[in-house]
């Protein structure tokens, strides 16, 4: 069965014939982060695809993954196009390298998993967190959930490692 | 033209001043056209083939791009009664231009017609808004889109924006030298009249205006307008007859690509866009370097989009590209002016045809820009640079144009004067 459902009053609809994004969503909605990880080299990859990118391989399993890293890059929306999200400006769009596998398979590249800044109960971060983070922040993986089924993986900041002194903002503030 | 001089410019594995554009066309650049994208395209064609000196019996083939916002081929030429022996409408936005004329030489190149249009016709401001507001903003997300629209990542500026913050934090690139593109191009666009912006911005207005999406302010961003440009591309030979000095194409690569298209950020250095892969193309087919280049047309989506490329296809080094277009270096009078109409910027949103069209122009010497027309019918250029005077390049011989899908995918093109 698809999936059709809202978040933050915007509808979501997964087809049942995307079984990738299906399994990805369903482990989500069950608060754990699992990836592909590939039957013939290994490798686990980001975000879901029918083979693998390395070695086209069709064949993987779905494996939990720790999910924490650090922002490698990210955008400061202040201006939303979505209506959902007109209401929660600033909003923080994170590019985040995770721990695993980062550097593999080969120097630049890593599972860079994308999410908004959250709370740790998964709600889109207010102006005061917005303004702490910037690349080489520490985060970790939470949830906001949308429905049986779906949950969309988010960051939030991880208060439990050593942060960098001062995480690289965009100058403008 | 300088040619290194280890290049073989006879080997048959280049179709080297074998093609070329003949005829470019336009529209006025407006917001709220009241026409539609058929009767757009349709004037954009006749204007290309009327100024290529060609007649409708002499196009056969036609190529357009759009993203479900436009007309069709077959509207476009029963409209002007061409007969076509081939046509094909294709999904994409930029860098489809350079992409098309590189298919439409290899379809001349096969013998399956002899003189190709290519077009794009789109009311980008009044019907389908191309920064993604409007209907598109509140459709349902699914599937794959979920691991972008379901985070607000959505706008070309939301997507591409990563790229660039971490170009910053890579080389220390400002906010300011990249807004320099957008003063450049405003002064460009003042000595354009068909520009739809022709007022003059400083980098200090720039920097003033307010943030869409960090790091792009308003003025950063390129602006929606509603247009159909069209070129006209046929063999050297034939070019011969054409009205005007002709735009040999020396090589083009299209959609050359990053790894990982359906999410680019996986493959890093993510400040590397796909101009580092399509220069390896670009310069050997066309048997020209960076150094030959008298003017270039990068896109310019954003300011910061021109910067990547121009760095990525080596016209300065890796993390100087900051310096590079803001040394004044592609300022008319500059050593390499980019986008003389204006661009994206400030002439009009066309998805890069507008670049292409200007370049030519400059290759034939005749850049519409206010000087005076002389006895003999052609535009007495002064090349003073001056708000409302010439935009003419002086003793322009080589140009380039690098085309933008987004930082993975990109398209290319160098053209000479024949």
């Amino acid at each position: 069965m698809g999936i059709q459902t809202t978040y933050l009053g915007m509808p979501l609809q997964l087809d049942d014939l995307d079984v990738e994004n299906l399994a990805f969503f369903k482990h989500c909605s069950a608060h754990n982060f699992h990836l592909q990880k590939c039957a013939k080299c290994g490798l686990l990859r980001y975000p879901p695809t029918t083979a693998c990118p390395w070695c086209m391989s069709p064949k993987s399993e779905w494996v939990p993954v720790d999910a924490k890293g650090a922002v490698h890059s990210y955008t400061e929306v202040h201006h939303a196009i979505q209506p959902a999200f007109k209401a929660h400006t600033p909003y923080l769009i994170l590019v985040v390298d995770l721990d695993t596998q980062k550097g593999k398979p080969t120097e630049h590249e890593a599972l860079r998993v994308v999410g908004n800044l959250t709370t740790p109960d998964g709600k889109l971060a207010p102006p005061d967190m917005v303004r702490k983070v910037g690349i080489g922040t520490r985060v970790r993986m939470v949830f906001s959930d949308a429905g049986p089924g779906l949950a969309i993986p988010q960051w939030t900041i991880d208060e439990g490692t050593k942060q960098p002194d001062k995480p690289w903002r965009y100058p403008q503030e | 033209m300088p040619m290194p001089a280890e290049t073989d410019t006879t080997s048959p594995k280049y179709l080297r001043d074998k093609y070329a554009i003949v005829g470019v066309g336009e529209t006025t650049y407006t917001r709220g056209s009241g026409i539609t994208t058929r009767a757009l395209g349709t004037w954009a064609v006749r204007n290309a083939i009327e100024d290529a000196g060609l007649k409708a019996s002499d196009i056969d083939g036609m190529l357009s791009y759009q993203s479900g916002d436009s007309t069709f081929s077959t509207f476009i030429a029963g409209d002007l009664g061409l007969r076509l022996n081939f046509y094909m409408d294709v999904f994409g936005g930029g860098s489809s231009t350079e992409a098309l004329i590189g298919m439409a030489i290899g379809l001349m190149e096969a013998g399956m017609c002899k003189a190709v249009v290519i077009f794009r016709a789109m009311n980008g401001f009044s019907q389908v808004r191309i920064g993604g507001t409007g209907a598109r903003a509140a459709a349902p997300v699914s599937g794959d889109a979920l691991h972008m629209r379901a985070y607000g990542w959505q706008s070309a500026g939301q997507m591409f924006s990563p790229t660039f913050m971490r170009h910053m934090y890579d080389y220390g690139t400002r906010p300011e030298q990249v807004a320099t593109v957008k003063a450049i191009h405003s002064e460009h666009a003042s000595n354009n009249p068909k520009a739809f912006y022709k007022k003059r911005f400083t980098v200090d207005e720039v920097l003033a205006s307010r943030i869409i999406c960090k790091p792009l302010h308003l003025l950063d961003c390129c602006v929606e307008t509603d247009n159909a440009t069209a070129v006209v591309v046929t063999s050297a030979d034939r070019a011969k007859d054409c009205r005007h000095p002709r735009a040999l194409i020396r090589g083009v690569v299209g959609r050359c690509s990053k790894p990982r298209t359906d999410m680019h950020y996986q493959t890093g250095p993510i400040s590397t866009v796909a101009g580092h892969y399509a220069k390896d193309i670009l310069w050997p087919n066309s048997g020209v370097g960076p150094e030959d280049i008298d003017i270039t047309g990068s896109y310019d989506a954003f300011t910061f989009t021109t910067m990547l490329q121009l760095e990525d296809y080596g016209f300065c080094k890796k993390g100087e590209g900051g310096d590079y277009v803001s040394n004044g270096t592609m300022r008319l009078g500059g050593r390499r002016p980019n986008n003389t109409s204006g661009g994206h910027l400030c002439e009009g949103y066309t998805h890069g045809m507008n670049m292409v069209i200007e370049n030519v122009r400059q290759l034939r010497h005749d850049a519409d820009d206010s000087c005076p027309i002389g006895p003999d019918g052609k535009r007495q250029h002064t090349y003073d640079y001056r708000e409302g005077g010439c935009r003419q390049v002086k003793n322009c011989e080589v140009s380039a144009n690098l085309g933008w899908a987004n930082p993975g995918t990109g398209s290319a093109m160098v053209m000479r004067r024949g």
